[in-house]
């Protein structure tokens, strides 16, 4: 049109992210054809299991017994001001097992296993080790992707777990060190008037944050380009989006479960 | 193009392992063009190796050796043309074809592309473990220690990628690329950044693997003395096109100013 000044098209921000976000289902939707179909790679899965979830066991338990006496510290002040420091027990076991140790176990492995998933798919793009693996007729999708997201989505409940127990383990102990009170008692009280939704849905929420982790990951890894400082971009995205979307997705899951186990 | 008659052209082999070979070409690339946004780096590539043959590509850095290679490995597709290997179009192959496809083609990359989480031995097994339910775990191993004793490797079997010299990486690279028994070999710059006696070794292997399993072979590499010892025929290209095909002869005795240039460095 005359007299229409032209302006040139950049990619802004929000085209990126629209980009971005078409290039994340694409490979979602490549993963899950490679995951029904058989064979699997069982072999990799276990090793996978081993690296994610055996190797992430004593960060995560140093986390969660670190959350357990930081609430045993912080909650007994409030209610003994409020002159409710009988519910102790079930203030730390309740905020342990239903908020505390699921987000942190979140975040931990988004850190942990996140930036190792991300850096070792981009080491082996920018080397040319996963086109090694097409080119042997294997599907890197198969091998590499679906491996690493199923076994993030089984470690994720069992590390929660075991982050929960060393919660409420930690937390008694920095209970008992201030006031002696037996652990039967404790757990006990802790406990009482605990329902299926208030420990389960919590404990498998952590599922999804596997699902987040590990395919944020691998698509970063997957999609790296250049030398070390694409691989060490792919390490630093892979982290900072897995722990965002894991923040994000656990918004939406607390509201998730209010409504279905109310 | 100009394409010169060469008589040291070996002849096609024959079936002799069963595999399939009845005189067409098991690669065949028919006016492939590749560009990457302005830049045209195929220009209407035409050729054919047979097994048996052997044709290297030599070519100033950036044109378009190694995006051939990858198209006919399927990992790239041609803007136009087509690239039929071992009769079937990489570009319209479903995935089941391009699988079966691959299965019978080794790749040496050029940094050899070794696994760095597996030793030496499973890098080499890494194909058999995946295509070969049929072999028992005594015979994959017979047959890894078979092609580690064939590059001269059989007291590296348990080491690390890392732990081994560049040249050693690209003979584990190539016994890998061997595994299946392909039928055909693609070497993308397999002398590159070696000593020259690592690279004649690295030559006179390749030459003794052709001749054992008669394969049909592409070398990418900048290397006119690697070239002239493997090659059967060899191809100069310049801005996406092949600008002469023939012998090592036949290209010394072109009138392209290009190939002479590159033959003989005259600026």
């Amino acid at each position: 049109m005359a007299g229409t000044p032209e302006y040139p098209v950049r990619p802004s921000v929000f085209t990126g992210m629209l980009e971005w976000f078409g290039e994340f289902g694409s490979f979602l939707w490549g993963v899950f054809r490679a995951a029904l179909h058989p064979p699997f790679e069982g072999r990799e899965f276990i090793r996978q299991l081993d690296e994610i979830g055996a190797r992430s066991l004593p960060l995560v338990a140093l986390a969660g017994s670190a959350i357990g006496v930081v609430l045993s510290l912080e909650a007994r002040q409030s209610l003994v001001r409020f002159g409710a420091k009988a519910l102790l027990p079930s203030a730390i076991v309740f905020a342990v097992v239903t908020e505390m140790s699921p987000i942190i176990t979140g975040l931990v492995v988004s850190g942990r296993v996140g930036a190792g998933i991300g850096a070792e798919l981009a080491a082996m793009k920018v080397t040319e080790q996963i086109d090694a693996i097409e080119v042997s007729a294997v599907d890197p999708y198969k091998l590499l992707a679906v491996t690493r997201i199923a076994a993030c989505i089984v470690c994720l409940p069992l590390l929660t777990v075991a982050a929960s127990f060393c919660g409420v383990i930690m937390g008694w102990v920095a209970t008992t060190l201030v006031e002696p009170v037996s652990l039967t008692h404790f757990i006990d009280a802790g406990f009482k008037g605990a329902r299926f939704q208030d420990i389960l849905p919590p404990t498998f929420k952590t599922s999804v944050y596997g699902l987040i982790i590990g395919s944020v990951a691998s698509f970063q890894g997957m999609r790296a380009k250049g030398g070390a400082a694409g691989v060490g971009g792919s390490a630093t995205t892979s982290v900072v989006l897995s722990s965002l979307f894991v923040i994000l997705a656990d918004v939406i899951l607390v509201k998730l479960i209010i409504l279905l186990f109310p | 193009m100009q394409t010169a008659s060469s008589d040291t052209v070996r002849k096609s082999a024959t079936a002799e392992d069963g595999k399939p070979d009845n005189g067409e070409p098991a690669i065949d690339i028919q006016n492939v063009t590749k560009s990457f946004g302005p830049q045209k780096v195929l220009d209407g590539i035409t050729f054919q190796v047979r097994r048996g043959e052997t044709l290297a590509f030599l070519g100033r850095s950036g044109t378009g050796k190694s995006v051939l290679l990858r198209i006919i490995v399927g990992l790239q597709t041609p803007d136009t043309g087509a690239a039929i290997i071992l009769g079937k179009n990489m570009a319209e192959a479903s995935a089941d074809e391009i699988s079966a496809v691959r299965k019978q083609m080794g790749f040496l990359f050029q940094h050899a592309a070794l696994y760095d989480s597996l030793t030496v031995v499973e890098n080499v097994a890494f194909p058999l473990a995946h295509h070969r339910p049929d072999m028992s775990d005594a015979e994959k191993k017979e047959l890894v220690e078979g092609l580690m004793e064939e590059v001269g490797l059989e007291n590296y079997l348990n080491k690390m990628p890392s732990d081994i010299s560049g040249g050693m990486q690209k003979r584990v690279g190539l016994a890998r690329a061997l595994a299946l028994d392909p039928v055909i070999l693609l070497l993308d710059e397999p002398t590159a950044g070696l000593d020259p006696i690592s690279s004649g070794e690295i030559d006179e292997l390749i030459l003794k693997l052709q001749d054992q399993h008669k394969l049909a072979s592409i070398v990418v590499t900048h290397d006119m003395i690697s070239a002239k010892t493997i090659a059967t025929r060899i191809a100069i290209m310049n801005q996406g096109k092949v600008l002469i095909e023939g012998s090592y002869d036949d290209l010394q005795h072109s009138d392209e100013k290009f190939v002479s240039q590159f033959l003989h460095r005259d600026l």
